[in-house]
């Protein structure tokens, strides 16, 4: 019985003690700090993506509650709903931005762009980048290892076996930007999502003139510049052999995506263009032509 | 010709490989193994079966229905793992204890952290420990060296030269009789764990692999140069500290530990120097329990502990190319 | 000592299929492209413009900074375009194409084999040479030469090691130059000794060149402050750093250039070039390289004029062999995996190995077992398993506080792993990584 009672004591008073430390060190080094950061952190998603730029959510909340006024933060996850959230706890004006989606601009597909060679390292886009050209001829195109994959936290971007090339899922995507820094060709971009996700883009990134390009990939942009002339709204700029549409001109009237001879220029979620059928059979065949001039 | 392969430099290996290293290590334990089987008979045989085939299994077993991955026993690290444990045995052990202690090596030691290259304890000491605690008193009873006269079930035992010098050091040196010939001890004609009586045998294999590079000689070397610096220091009364030295040296599962389980590739430090501190830890360590502890040796528990300090040890630093000494 | 402290794997040699080949010239190309990216800087810019007629031996592009070098027509030709051309690993490069008529050499160009003697010439006259004759570090490298030897003020060189090592497997270009043109490299190293203004050279030799060592020490006992180094045999012994290490037993410290312990380097091909650029007024137009292979029909050492299509070369030593799974551009060990032999060659390209096909493919990794073979192997010290690890979870700030930026990139950690991990991919990603953000902190600052 003394044993027992021996041990409850001493375990007692070992707990107490430890009790009373704890509490008193709690209070000596209490950190003082604004309550609405965590009321703020609270609201935001938690997943400390970084695609806000800050190191994670807490960083970001401390930077809402200090900022004068909420201009260029913004959690990219949460979106416009999560901001507004924000604003009301902070009393301050929600600045609310487009919703973005991340766009691979690649259309590099195994049938389209040859495999020349077989890779052997490590498999990462990276390490394939710094080795050479990659298993195709293209030196700008999606070298397939992954590396965008690996870096989304939300599971919204997939590798389609068939295609060789990664696929965002619109649904998933938070546009924390995780992907376009993985990514060594910086193929992945950051575009409006658009009205019912409808949006228009160049699905390539290759530089080269037409020739090499088109050698290297069937779907690659050429630079021609049709799509250029065909714009009214001067969305379109051809560059060092590429065409890029200002997502912040484009008003997706679609004329592009026709004229385009290679099928670069990809509109995606638009519904199915039943009177522009008999154009799109000439635009079908304009390679071919394409093709012969080269 | 097909397409090219592309690949980063280096283009060449060294041949080396994970199984070559592990077959080493098995070559290197066989000398001692044939006078283990010489001075226990069919009891070593047998518990060296059971053990290989349980640790084979069930690795086997948890890579495909546990952890799903493709199987690794083609590396032989579980037949190793199997051999250490039973060198560590004594060989009447009844079966199904060194069952268990093959299922604990390889799941609890080995496979619960991931499988080879993850695990922080050496699997065959934690599986032999396991057994220790779980059945002193089988394990500690050694059966003497009978070769195959003797019964497996019930062999004759007796005391190991370790209990006797426990008994010296604890002040009684009349026990100095009780200990076997120094020769003996040598060529591995006394009672133990039946794969660390011959040490002989365990030098031979052990230089063994520090020629042919499996090993370094860092660790064994700062093993026993502590155990031998340590008792020369305590060395007790009634005993020559020449002898004294000799006998912890040769004794117990000193040389087992320090050339074939201190220098567990996943379980040691990377470093020279981490190697080298690592290896006066265990000294340390296993003279302090030999002489103060309880058990009479105290060589796995030495290792395990000095096992966790790893991650610590690995901290240290080599000497990098050009740097001055401070 | 005879060879360096920490470190080092023993790769066999296989020098065999190449050793004491004589070298054999390549014929002139009938159209050769002459990249402007052949050394370590930047691009060098053209001064022909296309239908330009020029001499070999002419200057085509002058260097486009200090750390860069001139290139020259090795050809009599007409410029046919100025353009771009896709390596050997698929990457355009600016490119200067030139339609060979023939071998029509400068006036003042001596083509002659036959030795010149060192006449009395200033250092700077010696080092405007080499600058204006486009060297650049033979070794691999590419480093442009004159700018190793202008030491940046308050240092001074005091021993000029040449690397005759040739620690690669395979390669033989340099053992073969030393037994062809060993005078001509002797005479190259009283030059740069004059130039730098030191008394002393070694020439560091590995022992499995027996002959080359009795060659070179022969022609070095006549020369005062000249001697030869017998090296014993272990890779990387061919790095700057080792064979500093290896010669004279001093460590060049961390981030610093051999100069820090006043030493020079240069590869025995290097050290010929200078000898033809100085007193032949001959500048570096071609070098020798090892085309070589364990099927390859004719393996050999040829000299090639910079423009001449890789493929040309391969032609002469019998082809592409049958099995060939992969072709690497230099040893196998630092050497590049190229994916097409159309490149033509030039200054960075040292040998042609050729891999038949089982030896090709990596073997699947396994788990890193920890067995410290990496950390025992690598020349600079460090720890690539953590490295490489650091690498994978990209923690940039470890690996730069574990001395990532020392690694030379040789490979040891690689070649020695058991368990076939591919630790210098990562490694080499972390340091490129690491490096692009040291250098962007120190602009920003």
């Amino acid at each position: 019985m003394n044993i027992v009672l021996i041990a409850l004591l001493v375990l007692g008073a070992t707990g107490l003690l430890a009790a009373v430390l704890l509490y008193v060190i709690a209070r000596q080094f209490r950190v003082e700090e604004d309550p609405r950061i965590d009321q703020v952190a609270e609201a935001l998603p938690g997943a400390n993506c970084g695609g806000c730029g800050f190191a994670g959510c807490r960083a970001l909340a401390e930077a809402c509650v200090k900022a004068e006024t909420l201009d260029g933060l913004l959690c990219p996850v949460g979106g416009a709903a999560t901001m507004e959230k924000v604003a009301t706890i902070l009393g301050k004006e929600a600045v609310v931005g487009e919703p973005m989606v991340a766009v691979v601009r690649c259309n590099g597909t195994c049938e389209a762009r040859p495999r020349t060679s077989v890779f052997d390292g490590s498999r990462s886009c990276k390490i394939m980048n710094a080795c050479y050209v990659g298993e195709s001829a293209c030196p700008f195109g999606c070298l397939g290892c992954g590396d965008c994959v690996a870096a989304c936290q939300f599971d919204a971007i997939h590798m389609n076996p068939e295609t060789g090339l990664p696929e965002v899922d619109d649904e998933k995507c938070t546009s924390c930007g995780k992907c376009v820094k993985a990514c060594p060709r910086h193929i992945i971009e950051l575009r409006k999502k658009g009205p019912k996700s409808r949006r228009i883009f160049v699905k390539c990134v290759n530089k080269d003139k037409g020739a090499p390009a088109r050698k290297a990939c069937l779907n690659a942009c050429i630079g021609c510049g049709k799509c250029q002339k065909e714009c009214n709204f001067e969305a379109i700029t051809v560059e060092n052999n590429l065409a890029y549409i200002d997502w912040q001109k484009c008003r997706l009237c679609r004329k592009c995506e026709a004229a385009c001879p290679t099928g670069a220029i990809h509109a995606i979620n638009f519904p199915p263009r039943k009177p522009v059928e008999p154009v799109e059979k000439p635009a079908e065949s304009e390679p071919k032509k394409e093709e012969d001039q080269a | 010709m097909d397409k090219l392969i592309v690949s980063p430099a280096p283009h060449a290996h060294s041949g080396d490989s994970v199984r070559r290293n592990m077959l080493l290590v098995i070559a290197a334990l066989l000398p001692a193994y044939a006078v283990s089987i010489a001075a226990f008979g069919w009891g070593a045989l047998i518990t060296t079966a059971i053990s290989v085939a349980a640790c084979v299994l069930c690795e086997w077993v948890i890579a495909k229905f546990v952890l799903k991955q493709q199987s690794t026993i083609g590396d032989l690290s579980a037949v190793l793992t199997g051999l250490l444990l039973a060198f560590n045995l004594p060989s009447n052990l009844p079966w199904w204890i060194v069952l268990i202690g093959a299922v604990v090596a390889i799941g609890v030691g080995k496979m619960s952290f991931g499988g080879l290259g993850q695990n922080i304890f050496n699997p065959a000491l934690v599986g032999r420990v396991f057994l220790l605690i779980s059945f002193p008193a089988q394990m500690t009873t050694w059966p003497l060296p009978q070769g195959f006269n003797g019964s497996y079930v019930d062999a004759a035992t007796g005391a190991t030269p370790l209990a006797a010098m426990k008994e010296v050091v604890k002040g009684n040196a009349s026990a100095v009789n009780k200990l076997p010939e120094l020769w003996d001890t040598f060529i591995g004609l006394i009672g133990g764990s039946f794969g660390e009586v011959c040490a002989a045998a365990l030098i031979f294999g052990g230089l063994l692999l520090i020629c042919t590079r499996v090993i370094t000689w860092h660790i064994p070397v700062s093993i026993l140069a502590t155990v031998a610096l340590f008792s020369w220091i305590a060395t007790p009364a009634g005993m020559e500290p020449h002898m004294f030295i000799s006998y912890e040296l040769l004794t117990g599962g000193l040389l087992l530990g320090a050339f074939f389980m201190a220098t567990d590739y996943v379980t040691s430090p990377m470093t020279p120097w981490g190697k080298i501190i690592f290896g006066i830890g265990i000294g340390l360590i296993v003279m302090v329990i030999r002489i103060w502890g309880s058990y009479p040796e105290g060589m796995s528990f030495a290792i395990l502990i000095m096992n966790a300090c790893v991650p610590l040890l690995n901290k240290i630093r080599p000497k990098r190319f050009g740097e001055k000494k401070k | 000592m005879n060879t360096f402290r920490i470190g080092g794997v023993h790769p066999q040699d296989n020098k065999v299929y190449s050793a004491n080949k004589a070298i054999i010239d390549c014929p002139l190309p009938k159209q050769a492209i002459i990249p402007l990216v052949q050394h370590i800087g930047a691009p060098a810019v053209p001064v022909v413009e296309k239908g330009d007629k020029v001499r070999a031996g002419q200057l085509i592009a002058k260097a486009g900074g200090f750390v860069s070098a001139n290139v020259h027509s090795p050809f009599s030709g007409v410029i046919s375009k100025i353009d771009s051309t896709v390596d050997a690993w698929g990457i355009r490069v600016p490119a200067i194409f030139i339609d060979v008529e023939g071998d029509l050499w400068l006036d003042e160009i001596d083509t002659t084999p036959a030795l010149v003697r060192s006449g009395i010439l200033e250092p700077k006259e010696i080092i405007d040479r080499v600058m204006a004759a486009g060297i650049v570090g033979l070794g691999g490298a590419c480093f442009p030469t004159h700018v190793k030897l202008m030491p940046p003020p308050g240092k001074k060189a005091e021993v000029l090691i040449v690397n005759g090592v040739e620690c690669e497997p395979y390669l033989t270009c340099d053992h073969q130059l030393m037994l062809e043109h060993g005078e001509e490299i002797l005479v190259g190293i009283q030059l740069l000794m004059r130039a730098l203004d030191i008394k002393r050279a070694i020439i560091g030799i590995e022992k499995n060149k027996p002959d080359a060592i009795a060659y070179m020490q022969k022609l070095a006992g006549r020369v005062l402050g000249v001697s030869v180094k017998p090296l014993n045999l272990k890779y990387p012994q061919g790095g700057e750093k080792q064979l500093i290490d290896a010669c004279i037993g001093r460590q060049v410290p961390s981030g610093a250039l051999p100069i820090e312990v006043g030493a020079v380097v240069d590869n025995v091909a290097t050290v010929y070039a200078v000898y033809e650029a100085v007193l032949k007024h001959k500048p570096l137009v071609e070098r020798v390289i090892t085309v070589t292979g364990k099927n390859v029909a004719k393996p050999g050492n040829y000299r090639v004029r910079f423009g001449t299509p890789l493929s040309d070369v391969v032609a002469l030593a019998g082809g592409v062999p049958e099995d060939t799974g992969k072709i690497i551009g230099g040893g196998p060990m630092m050497g590049r995996a190229m994916n097409n032999i159309d490149m033509p060659a030039n200054k960075r390209v040292s040998g042609l190995l050729f891999m038949p096909q089982e030896e090709s493919r990596r073997v699947a990794p396994e788990n890193c077992i920890r067995c410290a073979k990496c950390v025992s192997s690598c020349p600079m010290g460090l720890e690539p398993y953590l490295l490489a690890r650091q690498a994978e979870l990209e923690m940039w700030e470890g690996m730069e506080a574990h001395n990532i930026m020392d690694c030379i990139e040789c490979g040891c950690c690689t070649f020695t792993c058991p368990s076939h991990r591919p630790l210098l991919d990562y490694v080499r990603m972390g340091k490129a990584t690491v490096g692009g953000i040291i250098r962007s902190r120190q602009a920003a600052k």
